[in-house]
Parts: C-alpha cells; structure tokens; sequence
C-alpha cells in the first residue's frame, strides 16, 4: 500500500489532504509541523511525503533538505503544499531537494491527479 | 472521483477562529525586529487563505491575500511595522471574522466595512495589484482541439532522480491522456564500471496522440523542467509541424521541426478543472448552511484525556465482570469479595466522572483572550494609558460557564476602563505611576472558579454612590449603610454614577444585568474598594453546571437538595434567639444578625411532623448578601448530585431550580435559593394584604 506522510501545521488542511489520499486508497501518516515530520520519517519509509512550507519549529524546506540526507528519503518524492506559487518558492524548494509542488488552495481531484505523477 | 470535503468546514472555521485569535494577540505584542511573532502571524493568515480557498469562501481568500501580502513584506523586513498598519491589521482580522462567520451561516455582512478596510489595505500596499489571483481563474476558455499527435523529447538531467521524480511516473500520467508510444535511448549509458547508480543515463522520444492541449503535457513535466531538456512538437493533420519549446537549457536539439514560437502552439483547452472546482464549491456551500444554524458547538480534547477515559473504562468493565461472576454463585462467604468490588466500582465512577467532567473544561484563556485587545482599543478610545496584566489563565473552566461569563466579564473590564482608571494627569497629581494597571485573575478555590478584576484607579466614591442611590429612590437618605451594602448598590438596575453616558459605559444597563448573569449562573459577585487604590470585584463560579454539590435534607417524606455554596452554616434552633415579628415571619439571631426563617414544609405545602421551631434544625442558606434561615426535618448527607432540568423536563417551577435522581432511584429536588427567598416575599406580601387591605408598605423590606 503507498504509504504517504502528511506534514502541515493546519489542522484541517492535513485532515483534507490525508482524508482525500485515505479515500484514494492511500495510506497516511500526519504530523504538525517540520520536526515532528522528521522525527516520523526517521527509521520509516514512505513513499511519498506532502508538506506544507510556513510552519513553525521547522518549515517545510528544512524538513525537504533533512529528509534528503536520510538513505530511505534519497528518492522519495517529497511535494510541497504552498499557497505561494512564485517562482522564488519554487527554487528554493527545488534546491532543498523538493521533487515538485502543489498549489493551494487545492481540489481534491487535482490533488490526487497530480500525484500520480510521482507515486502509484 | 468526487471527494466531498465540507465534513471538514467546521474544523476549518474552528481552527479560523483559533488563528483569529492568535493573529489578534500577536499583533497586539507585536513590536519590531520579532520576527518568530510575525511569522507567527503570517502563519495563521495563510492557513485562513489556503483553508478559505479550498472551501470556496471567495471573498475570504480575496481579503486574506491582501492581509498575507501586508504581513509577507513585514516578515521580510521590506516594510517597517508602525502602529497604523498594526491598527489596520488588527481591524483587518475584525473583518476577516465578520467574513468568516458570514460564510458560516450563510448570512449577509457589513460589506461597507470590509470594503473600507480593504481599500486601506490596498492603499497601504501601495496599489499592489491585488487581484492576480482572480485573474488566474479567468483564463479564456477555448474548445478542446480533437486528438492530436505530439512529439516529445525528453533527456533528462543525470541527477533527476535525486529530487524524486521518476520518469516512469510522468510516462504513466501522459499515458492517461491518449495513446503513448515509449522509445528510450540508452547511447549515452557510460560503460558499466563508470556507471553511478544514482544518475540517470536515459532519454526518451515520446510519441503521444490525445485531445489535451500542450499545456496539459507540460502541466506533468511541471516539475522537471528545470532538470531537463524538453521539446514537445504538435504534428497536425497535414503533418504542418508546430513547436512549442520548454527548453531551459539553451540547446536546441530538434532536427526535424524548425521551431516556432509557443504562441502559435498553445491551444487552451477547456479548462475542466476549473469547472470541477467550482461544483465542489457549490456542494461545499450548500452543506454548510444547515450544519452552521444548528449550534451544536464541538469541543477539542486532548488525546490524554480520551486515553484516560478509555482507561477507565476498561477497569470498569474488569469490575463488572468481577461483579457478576461473583453474583452468579453467590454465598454468605463472600461477601468481603462484593464489599471490595463495590468498593472498587465507586472508585471508577468516580474517577470515570471527573474524567468525563475534564473533557467539558477548557483553560479560561478562551475567555481572557479576547481581553488584550479590548483594553487596547478602550485605552485609544479614552486616551488614558493603562495596560491589562492576567495571571492564572491556565484555570480551567466548564465550557458552558466559559461561553456565559464573557460578556459579564466584558461589561466588568469596560467599567474599569471607564471608570476606575483615572487620566494620566490626574494619576501623576496623586503620585501614581503614569500607566494604570487592570489585572484579571482567575484561580481555583474549593469547588468553584474565583476571577478578579481588578483596578489601581480611582477606587469607588462610597458618597457618590450612596447619594446617586438616594437620589434614585434605591435606599433612605437616613439609612445607614455598610460599605459593601453601599458597593451592592452599583448592581441595581437603572444605576449609573458616571455623570455622562459615554460610548464605552454608564447607561446603568450594565451591572445589574452582570450580576444578573453571574447569578444565572450559580455564581456571585462582591466588590471591595479603597478610595484612590482601586476596586477590586471578585466573581465566584461553580466550575460546572452539570454537577453540584450539594446537602440532602430531609422535610416531610420528600428529600430536597440544597447547593452547598449558598449554606453558611447549620444549627439547631435554641428558643431564646427566636423573635416573632409582624407578619407571621419569625426572626432568629444569629450573631449580629437577624435571619427569617423560612419553614420549608409551610413554603410548598408539605405535611410534616416537625412543625415546633424549638429544637428544629436550620439551615442559614445566603443569596444575593441576604441571609435566611430554611427550617427542614433533618440533615441527610452531603453528596455530588447531577441537575437535571426541570424545564426540559417537565416545566420551570418557582423556588426548585432543578432536579436529581438519587441513589435510591427517587427524585429529589434542588432549591433554588434566589426564587425561595423571593416566593416567601410575596407570601408575605400577601398576608399582610391580607390583613392591612390600605397599607401596602413593602414589608420585605428586611428581607
């Protein structure tokens, strides 16, 4: 089963995402914020990991650059959920190691339209 | 697939709420150079933004921009942060409240306002264009192009991989959308001792026929763009190839097609995802509506406390089947086994109470939240200074008694605003510090709640009050007064000392109705005062009203419950104490004081053997600083009893403010104190009407 970690400080917005992927088929692992994420990804795998990017203790392009050093998250698609769908962000998280984005607010037929691209 | 998503609306607008609150109190703080506040803050707004916009509330999402574009620029450091754009701000999140709980209840609101503040937003922005998002959904929809053919040629970078994206994963995707022939090429694969398995040595020619536009297709190579080399070419009917080119790296690698700019390629297909979005939205809007009216109001407990529950439980049920497996082969022998298990199911209960009873308490910082900014906007408003100090705001409270204190609480706080703390002129001409000091308390005491309020102002004038409550006709100019006989005074209704109503207090609608709420309640006030130190008003709570200590007593054959936080004191009448006056109403002594006594059994009717007031036992109950004394049969125990309504039940009854069911299975019914007091008023009343048919002097007046 495709195995995805959910990383945002909104309560209702990872209730969504992880609500919608569960609905897929998915199955999910939420945390509230960057450390909390990391400390969850840690001696697990997964094959996708979600996270949004303003969040407090460790944002999500910390949490990008911290995973990527981890041997099981060399390869793992890692998406950011952003409302802020400039350029800057983009790079910025491209050069964390970030595999793509997905832009808020999102819907939840794009949502998993668009991992597809990256997952099973 | 459809995904309705609007179960999650009410957790949604919760967590608004919650971030309203937070953006409110950190901008409040919020001073320059802290940058952990701001982000804080930016935080919160972009949530409401992402939330709103998932959920269609449009005009949420357009107003929060704006909000999140200010607070972007300050998080940035590119904007200084002064107090007009903090008080721009801070009315900013006023409207997006408004806003919000306008989408909640589908209702109308005060769009003047909100178009008002989003001007000043606009304006203090700079005129940066602010509807950029609108415009993104308004892209021109042009009809599906029937299936074309296009050529892609994808040569990925070495290190695509490491960013985890995988070729096969957007072969599959652009399978979904027509016929899709794979031809890979490996002449660039190194020899096998020079290969690194972590790179990427292949590139592809793609041959894709589908009705999508070259927008869709490049859509799925969104994320790769950077780290690759692509070109898509449309090979049209007449094999007239266009191209269209996303190539980063500046190295043209199309033999076949000569290239042509991407305007002549791009052909915008109908946009279906927009479409979906809007029905979503549509569907979203229309669920909300009716689960918003009805007020059910939802409470977040701490996963602890749900564990405990469980917990608790769990043992209970390990008790029950003790307990049963015990009753099913039952002897004399052992009976020390069922005391023990008895013994051990009181204890669950218990504990599986006051857990129960925890899920219900929540910190009264929901309450004291809301205060910061009042006394912000108090202070602006009178231009004194003062600033507010709470301590104790992790005191929890019951969640009914929270949602009913906070406009008492309000009118309280306004009043010392008002008319506690004095100007700065005059605090320095009495040698106090320039800033006044409101300080809001809240800590437990026994079974109840106790929050203070508190003033270092003027304190109240006991003479202005005295001759403003003769002057009203509220008490004898002769009279004499005990201090906090005089203070009580300030909660009769229609009692005003400010000299001129002003817009914050003193239309003498106030205190009365507070004190009226706080008595709803089951709670009291009391105000204590030193002239030019402050006042001080104290407010007692139960911390609940689902459960109630109480004390049985006994009159007649029926048991009646009397809340223990209104007994003084219980004794047995001695005779030389005892004074009969006018009006049937007997006086008994207590100390300094003369308290009626109110025979209980006289009061509803009841046929009761101990009617001689020698010996009979009193128990002195106080409401509302008056003291009087209910003669009852005897004292039973003291115990918790859980109220429930009459009024749900059956109707409200004058004098019985609720019921219980006691342990014996039979009702037994709460006094209502206040409503006793005044039933034995009116009886009074009536007697002496009865008697004197042309005086019709108040003689409860001692009462």
């Amino acid at each position: 089963m495709t195995k995805v970690l959910v990383v945002d400080d909104s309560n209702s917005i990872r209730d969504m995402v992880s609500f919608t992927l569960k609905s897929a088929g998915y199955q999910t692992v939420e945390a509230k914020d960057g450390q909390e994420g990391l400390s969850k990804a840690q001696g697990d795998s997964f094959d996708l990991v979600i996270s949004d990017v303003n969040m407090p203790n460790m944002d999500g392009i910390a949490l990008c650059t911290e995973l990527r050093k981890l041997a099981n998250f060399k390869f793992t698609p890692i998406l950011m959920l952003t409302t802020e769908s400039s350029t800057d962000m983009k790079m910025r998280g491209k050069a964390a190691g970030a595999t793509g984005w997905l832009v808020k607010p999102f819907n939840p037929e794009k949502l998993l339209a668009t991992i597809k691209r990256v997952v099973r | 697939m459809t995904v309705d998503l609007s179960q999650f609306i009410p957790s949604f607008l919760e967590e608004s709420f919650e971030g309203l609150e937070l953006m409110e109190s950190g901008l409040l703080n919020l001073q320059e150079g802290d940058s952990e506040l701001i982000h804080s803050i930016f935080r919160a707004a972009h949530s409401i933004k992402g939330g709103a916009g998932t959920f269609g509330f449009e005009n949420v999402t357009d107003f929060t921009h704006l909000v999140e574009t200010l607070l972007d620029e300050m998080r940035d450091g590119r904007r200084e942060i002064t107090s007009e754009d903090t008080e721009i701000l801070l009315e900013s999140v006023d409207c997006i409240r408004l806003l919000i709980e306008a989408a909640r209840d589908g209702e109308e609101y005060d769009n003047e306002k909100i178009e008002q503040t989003s001007k000043r937003l606009t304006a203090t922005l700079d005129g940066k264009n602010h509807s950029k998002e609108a415009c993104d959904n308004t892209e021109e929809v042009v009809k599906s192009p029937n299936d074309l053919e296009y050529l892609i040629h994808f040569v990925p970078e070495l290190s695509l991989a490491k960013t985890g994206n995988d070729p096969i994963f957007l072969f599959t995707a652009l399978a979904e959308l027509g016929v899709l022939t794979i031809e890979a090429d490996s002449s660039s694969l190194p020899a096998l001792n020079d290969i690194d398995p972590l790179e990427l040595y292949l590139s592809w020619q793609l041959k894709l026929i589908s009705s999508a536009s070259i927008d869709d297709i490049k859509e799925i190579f969104e994320w790769v763009e950077d780290e690759c080399e692509l070109d898509i070419i449309i090979v049209d009917a007449d094999n007239l190839a266009s191209s269209s080119t996303v190539q980063d790296l500046e190295q043209s690698s199309n033999e076949q097609v000569k290239e042509v700019k991407e305007t002549q390629g791009v052909e915008v297909s109908s946009n279906s995802e927009t479409s979906n979005q809007s029905e979503v939205t549509k569907e979203s809007n229309a669920g909300i509506k009716p689960k918003a009216k009805s007020d059910v109001g939802s409470i977040r407990v701490g996963v602890d406390k749900v564990d405990s529950l469980i917990n608790l439980v769990g043992e209970l049920v390990i008790t029950q089947s003790m307990l049963s497996e015990l009753g099913s082969d039952f002897d004399m022998s052992k009976v020390d086994r069922l005391t023990n298990g008895l013994e051990q199911l009181l204890q669950n209960t218990k504990e599986l109470q006051e857990s129960v009873m925890r899920i219900r308490m929540l910190p009264i910082s929901f309450a004291f939240n809301r205060f910061p900014r009042l006394v912000h906007d108090l202070a602006n408003k009178t231009g004194k200074d003062m600033e507010l100090v709470i301590k104790g705001e992790q005191t929890e409270l019951d969640k009914t008694v929270m949602e009913q204190i906070g406009d008492p609480l309000v009118h309280l706080i306004r009043n010392a605003v008002d008319h506690g703390i004095e100007s700065s002129e005059v605090r320095l001409a009495n040698g106090k510090p320039k800033q006044g000091v409101i300080s809001l308390d809240a800590y437990h005491q026994g079974g109840n709640i106790v929050i203070e309020i508190s003033d270092d102002g003027g304190g109240i004038d006991r003479e202005n009050v005295f001759s403003k409550a003769v002057e009203k006709g509220l008490v004898d100019a002769n009279a004499t007064l005990t201090d906090s006989q005089v203070f009580d005074l300030l909660f009769e209704p229609g009692f005003s000392t400010a000299a001129e109503v002003t817009d914050i207090s003193g239309r003498g609608v106030g205190m009365d109705v507070v004190k009226r709420n706080i008595q709803a309640l089951g709670g009291r006030i009391q105000v204590d005062s030193t002239p030019g130190e402050g006042s001080t008003f104290k407010v007692n709570l139960p911390l609940t009203l689902a459960i109630l200590d109480g004390q049985l007593v006994k009159v007649g054959t029926e048991t009646y419950i009397i809340p223990l936080i209104s007994i003084v004191e219980s004794l047995q009448i001695e005779k030389e104490y005892l004074n009969r006056v006018s009006g049937d109403m007997d006086l008994y002594r207590l100390r300094d004081d003369n308290v009626p006594i109110l025979p209980i059994y006289q009061l509803f009717n009841i046929n009761s053997q101990c009617t001689d007031l020698d010996n009979a036992l009193l128990v002195v109950v106080e409401s509302d600083g008056q003291k009087v004394g209910l003669m009852v049969d005897d004292l039973l125990a003291q115990q918790q009893v859980v109220i429930k309504s009459l009024k749900d039940n059956y109707q409200q009854v004058l004098g019985i403010s609720g019921a219980t069911i006691l342990g014996d299975g039979s009702v037994a019914m709460i006094l209502d104190i206040p409503g006793m007091i005044q039933m034995a008023l009116e009886k009074a009343q009536r007697i002496q009407l009865k008697k004197y048919p042309n005086h019709t002097d108040k003689v409860g007046e001692y009462i």
